[in-house]
């Protein structure tokens, strides 16, 4: 088996009562561990798209996929591996401020496109939406002002073009 | 274990509360649950009753033809509705009440979905208002069964139960069968409704494929036709979607030898000159070298299980596999298939079978044949110690092959899966997946209600037997005709044995003291054979398999040494198979 990778799993479910824990209990009871989890719901209000990265070997990610679609709930499962997507992610940073740093921090935000959301003489609260990696870019930045709370949504995924995902 | 049960269920001559008036077509959530069961074609309900379970047990008391067996233990219901499952091929059925009756349940629907057996399990939960209250007798039952399910539901209005359990049955029995259980809260099995029977099953989600794609199944055909040491791997799924037949045609047709798993066991007839018998950790040296030497594997209704194939990257390790079956989720889990088919085995078989043709295999028949020349099960009778294969043996000999064995599980299953021939499907019960000890007696109860027209003769071991004898009280009021044949040897057996070979000798905590289970069968009104010698061996087995109308435990006090072989270590490989002491 190769080294574990990160693979990008979207799940289409029902909107019904433990479907989260049924998938997310799955993952668990296969060994595999969980990057990121997101759920929200879609087009359709009866459903819902869960985006979940984990770590798991290449050729593992289909087999994965074929053990979500056996729960009953689940519409899709599809492995997203090499396909061309959109992925991202959004985060809250919570970040120490002082008159002399604020502008060099505003500056980061600016490059990274980020929004400043809340602002105090003491602390500035920046919202990154992109990539995984352009977000964890922008906190290796903001490390050294002092990260005092952060939130991220984890990924959300979408293929691209007219396919489904 | 407290169970709350403060109204008398008999007699009733008063009902503490007057039935709600009959207004048109309104029942209970129980009534509406037993008459979909009705409608299920639901005979026969094994189970346990309690606080949360009463108003389904009071729509019970008159549900005429349906019948309901009380079990002294919950784990007890579940086995038997396995085991009914299992000898029937219909859906069995279990209910318990809430919290530590459902619980008790656990054991046996991990076993069921292992096995991949179609029972529907029906649990009574607390009242709503306090569900996620920690409320008497409360317990999670969805949460602790949802890894253990194929589906599972938590019912919130009367209303709701028809579909509810409809949707249990469709999935229990579709696709790869499974256990389904649906929990449902007391106020909800009180709650007044109109209920609404449907025959429809909409579920989006679930669409099992059971056509296999006819360019694989050619491609299959080709493969087999022009193979020089072909084999065919059957497991459990064959029986489960009645495929025996079409396997049979399918060997008729083509002269292919057929390993079978433990699951697998009787999906062809043992004495059919194809078959080798069983293959894996104690399957027969020739059952296995032929996996080992063959060119093409047709894999049906199986899953490269562990105990099938040792380490798996040495399993067949010359072989173009071709791997059927009705779970694409099984398909390259553990093996990768060259030519994967995803279906229904029956309906693959049969297209097969229509299509095959016989390859040219008379050097890979001879090669096969002095192997099983060679090396033969065997076993060593002296005049003083029982051999318990020798009872297997026997059991083997005095039945044909043709009564429904249903094994415990340990040593005695093994010796019971070498020695034992059954010659049809389902003729052979098993805790194959999960390994249960304390399976075997109830769910050979339970094939005994499914079939009772059939000879079933339960195989336990000493320790196994223990866990769930309680129940003998269950199938003496019952008046059931079941021979238990313990094979007594003192010991948890498989435990000693690996004690023997893989940790020095050292038999930490698994050697038994054990009753009489002669006396302890007289003592339930059941019938008691000790049998001490082993020229009272065949002689017991025939009183036993006569006896009508209680069941006979034959307590046959065998070897403790004698060890089951061939073995594959775990984790090892057909060379490294352990043939002879």
């Amino acid at each position: 088996m190769s080294e574990p990778h990160s693979a990008t799993i979207s799940v289409l479910v029902r909107n019904a009562p433990g479907v989260l824990v049924r998938v997310a209990g799955l993952i668990r009871r296969r060994g595999i561990n969980i990057h990121s989890l997101s759920v929200g719901p879609t087009e359709d209000p009866s459903t819902s798209r869960m985006t979940i990265v984990v770590d798991t070997a290449p050729e593992r990610t289909e087999l994965f996929a074929k053990q979500l679609r056996k729960l009953v709930e689940v519409l899709r499962a599809t492995a997203i591996d090499g396909t061309p997507s959109v992925d991202r992610e959004l985060a809250l940073i919570k970040v120490n401020v002082t008159s002399g740093t604020r502008m060099e921090i505003m500056e980061i935000a600016s490059v990274f496109r980020a929004n400043i959301v809340d602002l105090t003489d003491r602390t500035m609260t920046i919202e990154v939406t992109g990539r995984t990696e352009k977000v964890d870019a922008m906190l290796t930045l903001l490390t050294r002002h002092g990260i005092r709370e952060m939130a991220r949504t984890g990924q959300v995924t979408l293929v691209r073009g007219p396919q489904n995902t | 274990m407290a169970r709350q049960a403060t109204v008398p269920l008999k007699p009733r001559a008063v009902p503490l509360k007057p039935r709600a008036t009959p207004r048109a077509g309104r029942v209970n959530g129980a009534q509406a649950l037993v008459e979909t069961l009705r409608r299920e074609g639901v005979q026969i309900i094994f189970g346990v009753p309690g606080g949360a379970s009463l108003p389904i047990y009071d729509a019970l008391y008159d549900a005429g033809p349906l019948r309901h067996i009380l079990v002294r233990h919950e784990q007890v219901a579940v086995h038997a509705a396995v085991g009914y499952a299992r000898a029937s091929g219909r859906v069995g059925v279990c209910t318990a009440t809430s919290g530590p009756g459902a619980t008790n349940l656990v054991t046996g629907i991990a076993d069921a979905i292992m096995d991949s057996v179609p029972i529907v399990a029906i649990t009574g939960q607390v009242p709503r208002e306090v569900i996620g209250n920690d409320a008497f007798q409360e317990a999670d039952v969805t949460g602790i069964t949802m890894p253990i399910t194929k589906f599972n539901s938590l019912v919130m209005s009367a209303a709701e139960i028809p579909q509810a359990v409809h949707q249990a049955f469709y999935l229990a029995r579709t696709g790869r069968p499974g256990p389904v259980l649906v929990d449902i809260p007391r106020d909800v099995a009180q709650e007044m409704c109109v209920p609404e029977f449907t025959d429809e099953v909409t579920i989006p989600g679930y669409r099992p494929v059971l056509d296999g794609a006819p360019n694989q199944i050619a491609a299959a055909v080709k493969a087999l036709a022009e193979a020089e040491r072909p084999v065919i791997y059957a497991g459990g799924g064959v029986i489960g979607s009645n495929a025996g037949p079409e396997l049979t045609a399918l060997v008729d047709g083509t002269g292919i030898p057929v390993v079978l798993t433990l699951m697998g066991k009787g999906a062809l007839d043992e004495l059919h000159p194809r078959c080798l018998g069983m293959l894996g950790m104690h399957g027969s040296a020739y059952a296995n070298w032929a996996v080992n030497g063959a060119d093409v594997l047709l894999v049906v209704g199986a899953r490269f299980d562990d105990r099938v194939t040792g380490r798996v990257k040495d399993f067949a390790p010359r072989a173009r596999i071709i791997h059927v079956d009705v779970d694409p989720a099984e398909i390259g889990k553990n093996k990768p298939a060259h030519i994967p088919i995803v279906g229904d085995a029956k309906r693959v078989l049969a297209v097969m079978a229509a299509q095959a043709r016989a390859p040219k295999i008379e050097s890979w028949w001879k090669q096969i044949t002095e192997w099983r020349e060679r090396h033969p099960f065997r076993y060593h009778q002296n005049d003083h110690r029982i051999s318990a294969q020798y009872v297997c043996d026997q059991l083997n000999k005095v039945t044909g092959g043709r009564a429904v064995a249903v094994t415990d599980v340990g040593q005695h299953q093994m010796w019971m899966a070498q020695w034992y021939r059954p010659r049809a499907p389902r003729h052979f019960i098993t805790s194959g997946g999960l390994g249960v000890m304390g399976f075997g007696f109830p769910a050979a109860m339970g094939a005994k209600f499914a079939c009772p027209d059939e000879t079933v003769v339960a195989v336990v071991g000493d320790g196994g037997f223990q866990m769930t004898l309680q129940d003998l009280a269950t199938a003496v009021e019952h008046g059931v005709s079941l021979p238990i044949i313990v094979l007594n040897n003192g010991a948890l057996g498989m435990v000693r044995q690996w004690q023997s070979m893989f940790y020095g000798g050292r038999f930490s905590s698994s050697l038994l003291r054990n009753p009489d289970f002669a006396r302890v069968a007289e003592a339930f009104g059941a019938r008691g054979i000790r049998v001490e010698r082993p020229e009272q061996v065949e002689g017991a087995l025939r009183a036993a398999l006569e006896t009508e109308g209680v069941p006979c435990v034959v307590d046959v006090i065998c070897d403790p040494d004698e060890n089951v072989l061939p073995m594959i270590p775990p984790g090892q490989s057909v060379a490294e198979m352990i043939l002879d002491e």
